[in-house]
């Protein structure tokens, strides 16, 4: 088995040799779909990834998805988009739209990972809830820490973080190590940790009917 | 220089000591922004003075500099700090001096959103403009912006969100406004990372404003307008 370890600045590419779909994705993805790719024994995929630290920069994600699918689009029976909206305000269905191209539903990956519907009902009541999933579990501190700037400058802490009462780790596999992570997120943030199981949740059906369409 | 290699303000004429406000701003340096301000305002600048030359000018350079891709979040928080100590130690003497007044404005997160470093960036740069500033803080529902239009009759509304899954909450506040006929008497303006022109086009704001300084000089420029009509009568 593949076990992807993507840096937040890389980008990602995973081809069967054979692959009808080409998955175009945040690279924060990159692992769970290699996993569910090759647990599946789906073969209808390929893959490539973009930069996971576009996180904190989504105006980069719309224009580089976009060059993804004009470069590609030759070369495959169909592609699909695995992004959340992630902070593109609807420029990334928008764009999406134009080019005739589907993405997995939801706002971001903490809604997909739990279920849409789930996490929408329970999202209204923890507004105050920092999420994270096992990527940003394994990269909090190059992502988040360093990457708001607090390694250099830990006095902003309460700027960035003074609303939020609780980290939500979602985890989607069981791992000890990226627990324990967490819960060190949740002290250096000052904030109370509580933990929830989701697998890959539709990441999992979304893909799973994507491999349906993909074969012969 | 001091004795121990530092730079004494003291010794700065008001120009070059204005200019190291601007960089003290820069390096979001807050003790040297207060130290500044306290000997600006010892040779008898007036606090207006001070507020306008020294830090609004300082932010000013900051926010071309983040704009530009050359100053990042982080930097502008730092600096946004030095402003805010700044203008803490000018804010009284401002309501002592009657320092002009350009309009008010009422601003506030939306609902189901609890961001709000642009929302404060945008407070801070529009009292620093001359505008009073009534914030609303957090995940404000539409009766909380209403009850404080009332209260405080603002020429202006700003409204704030940062999660795409929020930012709609802007157009149940705007609608509301229709439905109770005042929307035309105040200025909607927007904001937020994942806004856009088109966005506050479709929920029927005035305008979107993508940073704080977009922000002030479109709120300036909506009351010329209204100072405009008014003065045309």
């Amino acid at each position: 088995m593949t076990t992807v370890d993507l840096k937040p600045s890389e980008e990602f590419q995973f081809a069967t040799g054979k692959g009808d779909v080409l998955l175009i994705a945040c690279g924060a993805l990159a692992r769970e779909i290699v996993d569910l790719i090759e647990r599946n024994h789906w073969s209808a995929f390929d893959v490539q990834c973009l930069p996971a630290k576009w996180h904190n920069t989504p105006q980069f994600i719309v224009p580089a998805v976009r060059e993804k699918i004009r470069a590609n689009r030759d070369n495959y029976k169909s592609i699909f988009v695995l992004y959340g909206d992630c902070g593109t305000g609807g420029l990334l269905d928008k764009m999406l739209e134009e080019e005739g191209i589907e993405r997995i539903d939801g706002p971001h990956c903490y809604a997909f990972f739990s279920g849409n519907p789930e996490f929408a009902k329970t999202a209204e009541d923890e507004i105050t809830a920092f999420y994270l999933t096992d990527y940003l579990a394994r990269h909090f501190d190059k992502l988040i820490w360093a990457g708001l700037g607090l390694d250099r400058h830990p006095e902003l802490l309460p700027l960035y973080f003074g609303n939020y009462t609780k980290i939500v780790y979602l985890a989607q596999t069981h791992d000890e190590q990226l627990v324990e992570n967490a819960k060190a997120a949740a002290i250096k943030l000052g904030l109370a940790f509580e933990y929830r199981f989701t697998g890959y949740g539709e990441l999992e059906t979304d893909m799973a009917a994507r491999a349906i369409l993909g074969s012969p | 220089m001091s004795d121990d290699g530092e730079l004494d303000l003291n010794t700065l004429n008001d120009e070059d000591l204005v200019l190291q406000v601007h960089d003290d701003l820069y390096d979001g340096l807050k003790e040297e922004v207060e130290a500044a301000v306290h000997i600006l305002l010892g040779r008898n600048w007036t606090p207006y003075k001070v507020l306008t030359e020294a830090l609004v000018e300082g932010m000013r350079i900051v926010g071309i500099d983040f704009r530009d891709g050359i100053l990042f979040v982080p930097e502008v928080l730092l600096a946004a700090n030095s402003m805010k100590a700044g203008m803490f130690i000018l804010r009284p003497l401002l309501i002592a001096t009657g320092a002009p007044r350009l309009g008010k404005m009422v601003i506030g997160t939306v609902k189901g959103d609890i961001h709000d470093i642009g929302k404060n960036l945008v407070g801070m740069m529009m009292e620093g403009a001359g505008f009073e500033v009534i914030d609303l803080g957090i995940n404000n529902a539409v009766e909380k912006y209403l009850a404080a239009i009332e209260e405080h009759q603002p020429d202006i509304l700003g409204m704030s969100a940062l999660l795409t899954t929020t930012m709609p909450y802007m157009k149940v506040v705007i609608d509301t406004l229709k439905e109770k006929g005042m929307r035309d008497d105040y200025v909607v303006l927007v904001g937020g990372a994942p806004l856009n022109e088109e966005f506050a086009k479709a929920i029927g704001a005035d305008a979107y404003c993508r940073d704080a300084a977009v922000a002030v000089e479109t709120a300036k420029s909506f009351m010329a307008r209204k100072h405009n009509q008014m003065a045309k009568g």
